[in-house]
């Protein structure tokens, strides 16, 4: 016969403190502090940003004042360590002042974007079917166009300039995310929480902000985050064409079209401002990659 | 799946339909007279008043639209304000010029990225997938027109084995080596795009599908591995025609910054040229046929996926 001091009484997990069930977005953030990528896309960015917002005092030299005396140096010349230009500007000044107008030109209007084409497309989602069906089939012809067709076309009829190049890819980032955000939305639309809310006769406005958008705009951010890439790609696609920001502000796109001139007297140097463009554009990806599957997110393709 | 087709035609023609408006229209986006921006300020006023007689600028907005319309249905886009050459025909010869570039370019990036993902899906976690990661999104993160600098760069001016621009003859299909060899640089430089989105699509998709059961009801079964990935790949295939459907349209278009860093003479160099010239009839054509073979692209890769997949149907 067992002895009945052995026997040992069973602990239960103290339940008073401590051991609440974890909220959705501490479970994130402790995912994204394991993701070591995620986190040094974000370090990386963070410089990006920092250097285009302080680029008084990171860049060596005025981008704008050049001289003919020191026109398209190499690299590892002493004063101007990535080089010169073909107007003799310094190239890391010019890369670092780039920043500011590439990174405006990418992010705003995604942003732009987020808030026109979400708002429709949280309308679009919640609304009936003809509210439905005339935002969407608007949406679908503006879809027809291959977005680089349709930047292109815009400010080829509106004219080069930073506000133009915003408003063409503002118009040609809606649909997308009007897209995303009615089928996030239709998604959520029918879940029991929803229903609930509604037979618990809460106002519309409510179940939108409290049901609704909690569960759509992660979605929403994450989409828009990988668009930020694009949009910097687009933009500096456009200086490049020569529909975009104007000379002789520094920007990405516009020093890679002047320096292609200069691809047999200095190739290295030519090639450095699309080396920008791609890290940048790389790290808007990575970093909604890595916000997705952190968030745990799937999107509507 | 007639009823399915028909659905789709329709809808089809109502997009195609607005994809004309939106054309029509992106021209009056700007205020004013279309030609006030064409003739120098000085020009006589009864020359003007003339011309816009001559072009139907004079008449209402929706009576330009119908009249326009009516013109391309039968085949006409019109005439160049700039070179007053027949639209249709100049580009024709453009669209030519591209489709070299980008039919090569579409089958080199789909296969390698169908190869590519379906190799890292069935390869999750290793050491291959992981680099086929690195690969896709640097493909998706790169803008192509630097790549093609960049690939000019090294093959042309580094280590001159190939030419850096033009087409090498008089255009059209490559008869000749010559031409072939100016074909490699804009082929591999467009074909980044699509092989990493299809590979990221591919992989993604063929990892959801080994994730259901019924990869390991076939394996239970005794099937041949090679069986098994004809299985998958054919359950695959819908979501990745779709995304390939897409991107072609995205070659046809996105192909107007490439052909410009290879001094491609082909349909993106035909209406950038157009924008600088301020040559509405061409601009207006170009952006209606180019949507318009989008629009018809994704028609078509709606019905194969229809044949494909019979629940698609509805």
């Amino acid at each position: 016969m067992a002895d009945v001091s052995t026997l040992q009484p069973i602990i239960l997990p103290d339940t008073s403190a401590g051991a609440e069930p974890r909220s959705y977005w501490s479970t994130v953030g402790e995912r994204l502090a394991h993701d070591r990528i995620t986190l040094a896309v974000g370090a990386v960015l963070l410089c990006v940003i920092l250097l285009a917002i302080f680029a008084p005092w990171a860049a060596t030299h005025d981008p704008l004042q050049g001289s003919v005396m020191r026109r398209l140096k190499p690299i590892g010349t002493p004063g101007f360590f990535l080089g010169t230009d073909e107007t003799g500007r310094d190239i890391w000044s010019r890369l670092v002042y780039g920043g500011r107008l590439s990174l405006i030109c990418g992010v705003t209007p995604v942003a732009l974007a987020t808030l026109i084409g979400g708002t429709l497309g949280l309308v679009a989602g919640i609304g009936g079917r003809v509210v439905n069906m005339a935002i969407m089939r608007v949406v679908d012809v503006f879809y027809a166009f291959p977005s680089v067709l349709l930047a292109i076309a815009i400010c080829g009829v509106i004219g080069a300039g930073i506000g133009n190049t915003i408003l063409s890819l503002m118009v040609v980032f809606t649909p997308p995310i009007v897209r995303v955000t009615e089928s996030l939305t239709a998604q959520v639309k029918n879940r029991d929480f929803v229903e609930a809310a509604r037979a618990s006769a809460a106002p519309l406005h409510a179940i939108i902000s409290h049901q609704i958008l909690p569960n759509v705009l992660g979605g929403m951010l994450v989409y828009a985050t990988s668009l930020v890439g694009i949009g910097i790609i687009l933009s500096a696609g456009l200086s490049f064409l020569g529909l975009g920001v104007t000379p002789p502000n520094p920007e990405w796109g516009l020093m890679l079209n002047a320096l292609r001139q200069a691809i047999f007297v200095n190739p290295i140097v030519a090639a450095l401002p699309g080396v920008a463009i791609v890290i940048t554009s790389l790290c808007f990806n990575l970093l909604s990659d890595g916000l997705r599957s952190a968030m745990d997110i799937k999107l509507p393709s | 799946m007639a009823r399915f087709i028909a659905l789709r035609l329709l809808h089809t023609i109502l997009i195609l339909f607005g994809v004309s408006i939106v054309a029509f229209g992106l021209i009056h986006l700007i205020p004013g007279n279309p030609l006030d921006i064409l003739l120098p300020p000085e020009a006589p006023k009864e020359v003007v008043e003339r011309l816009k007689v001559e072009f139907g600028f004079d008449k209402p907005l929706y009576i330009q639209y119908l009249a326009w319309l009516g013109r391309v249905l039968q085949g006409n886009l019109g005439t160049s304000v700039f070179t007053g050459l027949r639209v249709t025909g100049e580009l024709l010869s453009a669209l030519g010029n591209t489709f070299v570039l980008a039919i090569p370019a579409a089958l080199l990036g789909f296969s390698l990225g169908t190869t590519l993902g379906t190799l890292a899906a069935f390869n999750h976690g290793r050491l291959l997938d992981k680099l086929f990661s690195v690969i896709a999104i640097l493909g998706i993160s790169m803008p192509h027109y630097w790549l093609g600098i960049a690939l000019v760069i090294v093959f042309a001016v580094l280590y001159p084995v190939l030419p850096a621009a033009g087409m090498g003859g008089g255009g059209g299909i490559p008869t000749n080596w010559d031409e072939a060899r100016h074909l490699i640089l804009p082929v591999i430089t467009l074909s980044m795009i699509p092989m990493g989105v299809i590979g990221r699509i591919v992989r993604s998709t063929v990892l959801e599908i080994l994730s259901q059961e019924f990869p390991t009801a076939l394996r239970a079964k005794g099937l041949r591995h090679r069986r098994m990935v004809w299985h998958v790949l054919k359950n695959a295939a819908p979501p990745a025609l779709a995304v390939m459907g897409l991107q072609l349209g995205f070659l046809l278009g996105g192909s107007i910054l490439v052909e410009t860093v290879f001094n491609w003479p082909g349909s993106g160099q035909f209406m950038n040229l157009a924008i600088f010239r301020r040559d509405i009839p061409v601009l207006q054509g170009t952006v209606l046929v180019l949507a318009g073979f989008f629009v018809i692209i994704n028609l078509l890769v709606d019905i194969l996926q229809a044949l494909i997949d019979p629940r698609i149907r509805r």
